[in-house]
């Protein structure tokens, strides 16, 4: 039986290592009001990971509607650009359908 | 308990007969579980990052729309905005992007107007008169200035404006300030020609965060052709952003499921002559079907829990230690100037346990249903192939 101990010894020695590398990170503290500091003082809004192009570097300030800021609808220029999800906010604007009787 | 480290030992044994070919099937198995927990653990940290350092970011910022798309917002609606009850402050804020022909970088130009305390994350000091500036690392690490030199720009006339840096932003903000410029807003208000009348959007403060969202209806109210994005929002876009299953993060998630669904489908179509043979001596000199799927069911665990561990742990250190370069040319696109981050390790222990559930659980049907096929038939039949 010493193969099976010996492996069961060896997944759960994995398992711990991974299990402890995880909650060591989990409970590591970090100090973010620095980074809020920062956020607060330069009014930022988004996080400036993707700076290829206007609507990329500002997602949330974008007007997303419009991939390629072209024509709504055009195909996508940044590899960047089909990650972010086309979800424009502070947008309250609806079409409506008005059906004239008779028709 | 003796009977299944039993059946264990002989688990492992029947393994290390075929040791080539299941060591291959761990590596591909680790591989694949290492990809999709890379981009559970990337997409994850990055949103524990944005949602976390946003919480102070503008309660409402408010955007001029014109033909659908973002105007310079006049400074009148200052005075009108700031008349709502509950409305702290208003203040238009100046920014824009500036492009760099030569190294191809987008830079994002921002104006500050009054504030004097020493920020944290900032060596040097934030720009104080008209021709001083302070950048971002990634601005720093592209062009190679330091604290005291000067950063040459071209203004909205093609006249070259000189910039003394006074100040670097520190490593630790990469994710916030890498591209950044920081100027005096009557410098930048000056260098994009921008009339006094106009601001690029303004800023809301209010005093009761519970009516950010009815001050924003307000002010949609008075002012229609305006666009106010609360803070919700802001942190909102982001947590949507680095959802694992939206994007290009979904599309690398997908791949690797797929090479999974390859990996079981293998397995599942049946198993090898050999694998066949064994079963039938197994039950020709007296085992059980119990006892088969019991092997069986050892050997699905011990390759897919192997696997999994192995992945998992593979997929942290590529995403905590080595800063996930798999996933980074991602997330960079055609950026110039992408940060350098060392992100904060966070774990979605919710998402793991799916993630288990999802490839251990299949692996293992995929093991014991060939084999209870297998079992059930006639030894001798088995046997003779």
């Amino acid at each position: 039986m010493t193969r099976g101990v010996a492996y069961l010894a060896f997944i759960l020695t994995l398992a711990i290592l991974t299990a402890s590398l995880m909650a060591a990170g989990a409970a590591k503290s970090v100090d973010v009001s620095e980074k809020q500091q920062l956020v607060k003082a330069l009014g930022i809004t988004d996080l400036s990971l993707f700076s290829e192009a206007r609507y990329t570097r500002h997602p949330s300030q974008a007007d997303l509607f419009a991939p390629f800021q072209d024509f709504p609808g055009a195909l996508e220029h940044f590899p960047t650009g089909s990650m972010i999800p086309p979800n424009p906010i502070g947008f309250s604007s609806r079409i409506r359908i008005q059906q004239l009787p008779g028709n | 308990m003796v009977r299944q480290l039993k059946t264990l030992e002989y688990t492992l044994s029947s393994l290390m007969r075929r040791k080539s070919k299941n060591l291959s099937l761990v590596v591909v198995y680790a591989f694949t579980i290492a990809t999709l927990g890379s981009v559970l653990f990337l997409t994850h940290a990055l949103k524990v990052e944005a949602t976390s350092s946003l919480t102070e970011a503008p309660a409402l910022t408010i955007q001029k729309i014109s033909a659908g798309r973002h105007e310079l917002i006049p400074t009148d609606h200052v005075a009108t905005i700031e008349k709502l009850p509950g409305v702290k402050s208003v203040t238009p804020r100046v920014w824009g992007y500036y492009y760099d022909s030569l190294i191809k970088a987008n830079l994002t130009l921002s104006g500050i107007s009054s504030y004097r305390e020493k920020l944290e994350l900032l060596n040097g000091r934030l720009p104080l008169g008209p021709g001083e500036c302070a950048i971002g690392k990634g601005v720093a690490q592209a062009f190679g200035p330091a604290i005291g030199d000067n950063l040459v720009l071209e203004d909205s006339g093609k006249e070259t404006t000189t910039f003394k840096i006074t100040g670097v932003f520190q490593a630790e903000s990469n994710l916030l300030t890498n591209d950044l410029v920081v100027l005096q807003e009557a410098t930048l208000r000056d260098f994009f020609s921008m009339d006094q009348s106009l601001a690029t959007d303004l800023i809301v403060e209010i005093h009761n965060q519970r009516e950010i969202k009815v001050l924003a209806k307000k002010i949609k109210y008075l002012l229609p052709d305006t666009r106010p994005i609360t803070r919700d929002e802001i942190i909102h876009t982001y947590d949507s952003l680095f959802n694992w299953r939206s994007g290009m993060m979904l599309a690398v998630a997908i791949a690797a499921l797929i090479a999974f669904c390859i990996l079981a489908w293998d397995k599942a179509t049946g198993i090898s002559a050999t694998e066949k043979q064994e079963i039938g001596i197994l039950k020709a000199i007296g085992w059980e079907t119990a006892d088969v799927l019991s092997v069986k069911f050892w050997e699905g665990l011990v390759i897919s829990l192997t696997s999994f561990i192995l992945g998992t742990l593979a997929a942290w250190v590529h995403v905590f230690i080595f800063d996930a370069p798999g996933l980074i040319p991602l997330l960079k696109g055609w950026s110039v100037l992408f940060p350098k981050f060392q992100l904060t390790p966070a774990v979605d222990f919710y998402q793991l346990f799916v993630l288990a559930f999802l490839t251990i659980v299949p692996y293992l049907g995929c093991t014991i249903i060939p084999a209870w096929k297998t079992a059930v038939t006639d030894p001798e039949h088995v046997m003779r192939g």
